[in-house]
């Protein structure tokens, strides 16, 4: 294995991270989270197939984060069943299949992730795709957004809800491969999800909500990392729990200032 | 003649196996304002939806070429605590801030509702929020499916005062869903009557005649105006 810095994983971190917290910011709006959450344990199997054949596992997730993500899109347009319903049956399948079928030597790390595990190679390309995701979710994040408000207002100007939802759940596929390395895929859905919801906890504006999305996963990545190398702990629990911190801490701020 | 803004011919709707509308044809010129009206269920928000493009159907829609449509549902459901400013919401459709801050004063608004969030906003702010987010973007012709549901009558009066002055004032096209015949009668051009299949289409004074109406909502109606006594 080729070793790697410190203050490199930091600096794959700092960009996974915002680019779990901006995809995130979207999904709690969509009320996807638990849908989200597990969407991204469909990774497991995807990463045990491709062990078992001797190839690149964050390929073999990819993979199946994609098939799942058109899956989930498919089914939701045609479907008389709901996405939720969906969900619970096909991805908790999914997962235990992952379980089974993981060579045990690889499970825990395919679950709660391994930062030793990143090489310089796969951490460039983390950050190039985390700086692709960033730039198509804002460039869709308008079209996005009027989906979520109210559909009909968006098909009214001309916007195809359905394409954008393609869109956004491939960039949510391409996220949560990037993000395995370091909280796994058990745990990926939090760091999506959570830095997110800790931001709508304390907006009042879109702008706000985005930025401060970006900000959680950031600082949930970097101080998760850190606390990891300091505790010699796995990375994701870590940077859950960091995540599970400042969702706390701005729920007390939200009941402490609007006294709701 | 001028070219009609909006001409349906023979359409027909299908909604899992049940037929929705049923040969509608009509047509709309530019500054007219076409009501829709009929019982619950008599497949307007459809028709509207149809004519969106949100829903399959059969026949023939011909907008003009090139025309820009500004649409206010009936239903706006917002979280109350979405991070989502006025402003940020008229942004959506790609409003400058300039055309926002003369839209939201065009429904009656001052400039600091714009940095308010639109989800604490009352149900006749939000539906007034709603009429200058159709206005971005100098739309030709406005959708409003029944733009005073679920609002108070004094909120519901001004609503309507909006849309008569945007209709003098901008020389729009409106097509206006509604069930207050009074309304009806008021502000429309031309009335379509349904009830799954064509009832009427015409001027109200003519389309909606006492057959008519009773055909439609099944009891004897007679529009009049009231008089106060004191």
């Amino acid at each position: 294995m080729i070793e790697t810095s410190l203050l490199f994983i930091l600096l794959v971190g700092i960009f996974v991270g915002g680019a779990a917290g901006f995809i995130g910011s979207f999904m709690v709006l969509k009320r996807m989270a638990l849908v989200g959450d597990a969407f991204t344990h469909v990774a497991l199997p995807g990463m045990a197939i491709a062990l078992l054949l001797h190839q690149d596992p964050m390929a073999g997730a990819f993979i199946a984060l994609v098939i799942a993500a058109i899956g989930i899109w498919y089914f939701e347009e045609t479907s008389r069943i709901y996405p939720e319903a969906l969900v619970g049956i096909f991805f908790t399948t999914a997962l235990a299949i992952g379980v089974l079928i993981t060579p045990e030597a690889e499970l825990l790390e395919a679950l709660f992730g391994n930062i030793e595990k990143i090489t310089p190679v796969e951490g460039v390309l983390v950050i190039a795709l985390s700086i692709v995701v960033l730039l198509v979710a804002y460039i869709i994040s308008k079209k996005l957004m009027l989906g979520v408000i109210s559909e009909e207002l968006a098909t009214s100007i001309g916007i195809s809800k359905r394409k954008i939802d393609l869109i956004y759940l491939l960039l949510v596929a391409t996220t949560v491969t990037l993000g395995i390395r370091f909280v796994g895929t058990l745990l990926m859905g939090a760091l999506v999800i959570i830095p997110a919801a800790s931001a709508k906890n304390i907006s009042g504006s879109l702008g706000s909500y985005y930025l401060l999305s970006i900000l959680f996963g950031v600082v949930s990545a970097v101080a998760g990392i850190n606390l990891a190398v300091l505790f010699g702990v796995a990375s994701g629990p870590a940077v859950v729990l960091t995540s599970i911190f400042l969702f706390l801490t701005t729920f007390v701020a939200k009941k402490f200032f609007r006294g709701e | 003649m001028e070219q009609p803004l909006l001409k349906v011919s023979n359409l027909f709707v299908e909604l899992e196996q049940h037929r929705i509308l049923e040969d509608i044809s009509f047509e709309v010129g530019r500054g007219e304002t076409l009501a829709v009206v009929g019982p619950n269920g008599a497949g307007k928000t459809v028709l509207f939806r149809t004519l969106l493009g949100l829903i399959p159907y059969k026949g023939k829609i011909e907008w003009i070429p090139g025309v820009k449509i500004g649409y206010v549902p009936q239903r706006f459901s917002i979280e109350p605590d979405l991070p989502l400013t006025v402003a940020e919401f008229l942004k959506l459709k790609g409003g400058s801030p300039k055309e926002i801050e003369t839209e939201i004063s065009s429904v009656g608004f001052g400039k600091e509702i714009l940095n308010q969030q639109i989800g604490v906003l009352s149900s006749g702010q939000q539906q007034r929020v709603l009429i200058a987010w159709a206005l971005v973007g100098n739309p030709d012709i406005l959708l409003f499916d029944e733009p005073t549901s679920g609002i108070d009558i004094a909120a519901g009066e001004t609503i309507y005062h909006f849309l008569h002055k945007l209709q003098v004032g901008r020389k729009l096209t409106i097509l206006l869903i509604s069930h207050d015949l009074q309304v009806v009668f008021q502000h429309a051009t031309k009335v379509i009557c349904l009830d799954r299949e064509q009832i009427c289409f015409g001027p109200p004074k003519q389309a909606l005649d006492a057959t008519t109406l009773a055909r439609l909502f099944g009891v004897e109606l007679e529009h009049h105006h009231c008089e106060h006594h004191d």
